[in-house]
């Protein structure tokens, strides 16, 4: 069996890929994209221990399907906001959206 | 058990999103002949008067196979949620018949404090997180729902931040159901209270990760950069919503989390989460109230107001841990207090921008000659907040630090007293609030009037912010008895 190690170093690196994208990226599909590598590796996380323990196993595997729907119904909305912006300002930059600052 | 009892157990979240179905069929099959403010508020009253009804006549504490759990500690929460979504609703119907869509309005603000009712009844990491995302991606919504560049501006930053915060709470998730091996937080407690010295390290990742994935519902640092912006965009109604109910939330959360699964005072990693609290409060205290000296603009002095007000309460959460039973009642006691008293300066706030167009503070110049109801009830509010007597802000400030001294722990001191010279620094801001209300000249004197049902909130939020003050036993007796059963 594939020691479980491997996969916990492969969730722990899509979730710091993640997290650096969303500090280093500047446009908000980007970030986007960079919040569902995070939950993906989440979900990666979640399955590996569900299907490394033997007890109430489910329970993991319930939560990985939870966080993929959750996942989609955030990112549709977030679309659906960033498009209303880019009507209205022509950018979808986040740096950009900065009429709300002191 | 009965389908009547598990019924009756999430009854108060049940009528909230009943209401929130109502409010849609009616706007679809009426259109604009359709009363939904009215259906808006008999649903916040039904699932008040639902709470109230579950304390009286009492309730079985499991419900769903264990996925939620309905306790004295739910109900404290739950009639404070309840009581915001009315006010809110009740102050918003003039200015929501001006909005393109009021129904959706309403329904999202159903839809979203249901979730809060049940996220205060969660009792399983899966129910937590689906109903903590519920009533995010409806708040995601209501902030951005005038169609104006700077609430579509806000509404991005706050989903922005709040899926980042979502991720990192998850991840926290994910190594607490990895060690402990079940989602329910019984299962972890039972795990935590057994759990080997190795287990230290990886548990103390496991909950500063969830500490900042629920800081986001708090404001409490390091996720609360979004608070002064999306309280600025946002309408001022809103705003009411976010920093009252969604705090009380994330804090019943937290202390759910903290409290129930990581075992309250007696784990070997409740000095190690307890000492995590005491810097984020602090930190939390800083950032407010240095961001909320130099504003100008009402609603984003709020928002670092919000942020310092959470250093506050965090305070409470740090003394938990010392082995104190009166910090999780003094947190409870705080939120009730809060809640009066943030209601009642927003719902002005909100008054204001809607006679007077503006949220500049300097506009709010010789209010008390224009309005006295509403520069009296502010006034009030910020001296709650400021923490002076007679005000239930005050009360509540001494109850979380008390809690923290009587520990006697050294670093709790020093927190206390890092606390005690931050509130000097909020007296700055939100006295000269006051004083320009009260002493500087209009430069129109026309008077104005609110509306019915803004005058109702105002006046409740008055006496209650005097009420709690003066007499403040009846609600430290029930913050007491919802703490006890989180023990």
């Amino acid at each position: 069996m594939i020691p479980i190690e491997n996969f916990l170093v492969l969730s722990g690196l899509l979730f710091a890929i993640g997290l650096f994208g969303v500090l280093s990226r500047r446009s908000a599909i980007l970030i986007l994209m960079s919040v569902e590598l995070m939950l993906a590796g989440v979900a990666i996380n979640f399955i590996t221990f569900a299907s490394y323990r033997d007890t109430e196993a489910f329970s993991g595997l319930v939560f990985a399907l939870f966080v993929i729907t959750v996942a989609a119904a955030e990112v549709g909305l977030a679309l659906g906001i960033v498009l209303r912006l880019f009507r209205e300002r022509r950018t979808a930059n986040v740096d950009e959206a900065s009429s709300l600052k002191w | 058990m009965t389908f009547f009892d598990q019924v009756h157990a999430v009854g108060p979240a049940l009528a909230l999103y009943a209401g929130a179905g109502a409010v849609l069929s009616a706007d679809l099959l009426q259109g604009r002949r359709a009363s939904i403010w009215g259906l808006a508020v008999v649903a916040g009253v039904v699932s008040l008067g639902w709470t109230l009804a579950q304390l009286i006549v009492g309730v079985e504490a499991g419900a769903l196979g264990g996925a939620v759990r309905v306790d004295a500690f739910s109900i404290y929460l739950a009639a404070i949620i309840g009581g915001v979504v009315l006010a809110v609703t009740l102050a918003a119907r003039e200015w929501a018949s001006t909005l393109e869509q009021a129904a959706e309005f309403y329904a999202l603000l159903l839809v979203s404090a249901g979730s809060m009712v049940l996220l205060a009844q969660a009792e399983d990491l899966i129910t937590l997180f689906v109903a903590l995302e519920t009533t995010s991606i409806a708040q995601f919504i209501l902030v951005g729902i005038t169609r104006n560049d700077r609430s579509s501006e806000a509404g991005l930053k706050y989903l922005l931040t709040g899926a980042v915060a979502a991720a990192i709470l998850l991840y926290g998730f994910a190594f607490l159901f990895g060690m402990a091996g079940t989602t329910s937080l019984e299962g972890i407690a039972v795990w935590v209270a057994s759990a080997p010295e190795a287990q230290r390290l990886p548990l103390m990742l496991a909950f500063v990760f969830v500490a900042v994935g629920i800081g986001f519902k708090m404001a409490l640092v390091p996720s609360h950069a979004w608070a002064p912006d999306v309280y600025e965009g946002s309408p001022a109604l809103v705003a009411t919503f976010l920093s009252v109910a969604s705090k009380a939330a994330g804090f019943a959360v937290a202390m759910r989390l903290f409290y129930t699964a990581l075992g309250g005072g007696d784990t070997f990693i409740s000095q190690d989460w307890g000492k995590m609290f005491a810097v984020l409060a602090a930190l939390s205290m800083i950032v407010g109230n240095t961001g909320a000296l130099l504003q100008t603009n009402a609603k984003r002095l709020l928002g670092y107001s919000s942020i310092a007000q959470a250093g506050n309460i965090a305070v409470g959460l740090a003394a938990v841990a010392a082995g104190s039973t009166a910090g999780p009642s003094g947190v409870l006691f705080f939120l009730g207090a809060y809640a009066v008293t943030n209601v009642g300066a927003f719902v002005v706030v909100s008054l204001v921008a809607d006679r007077l167009g503006s949220e500049q503070i300097a506009d709010y110049a010789g209010l008390v000659k224009r309005s006295p109801a509403a520069a009296i009830v502010l006034s009030l509010c910020l001296v709650s907040l400021t923490g002076i007597p007679p005000t239930a802000g005050f009360v509540a400030k001494v109850y979380v630090f008390n809690a923290a001294v009587q520990s006697g722990e050294r670093w709790l001191l020093a927190l206390v007293a890092f606390a005690v010279l931050n509130t000097a620094i909020s007296a700055f801001y939100y006295l000269r609030w006051v004083r320009t209300m009260i002493l500087d000249e209009p430069r129109d004197a026309t008077p104005f009037r609110a509306s019915g049902g803004v005058q109702f909130v105002l006046a409740v939020s008055a006496v209650g912010v005097l009420l709690f003050g003066l007499d403040p036993s009846p609600l430290i007796q029930a913050a007491q008895d919802a703490a006890a059963a989180l023990l």
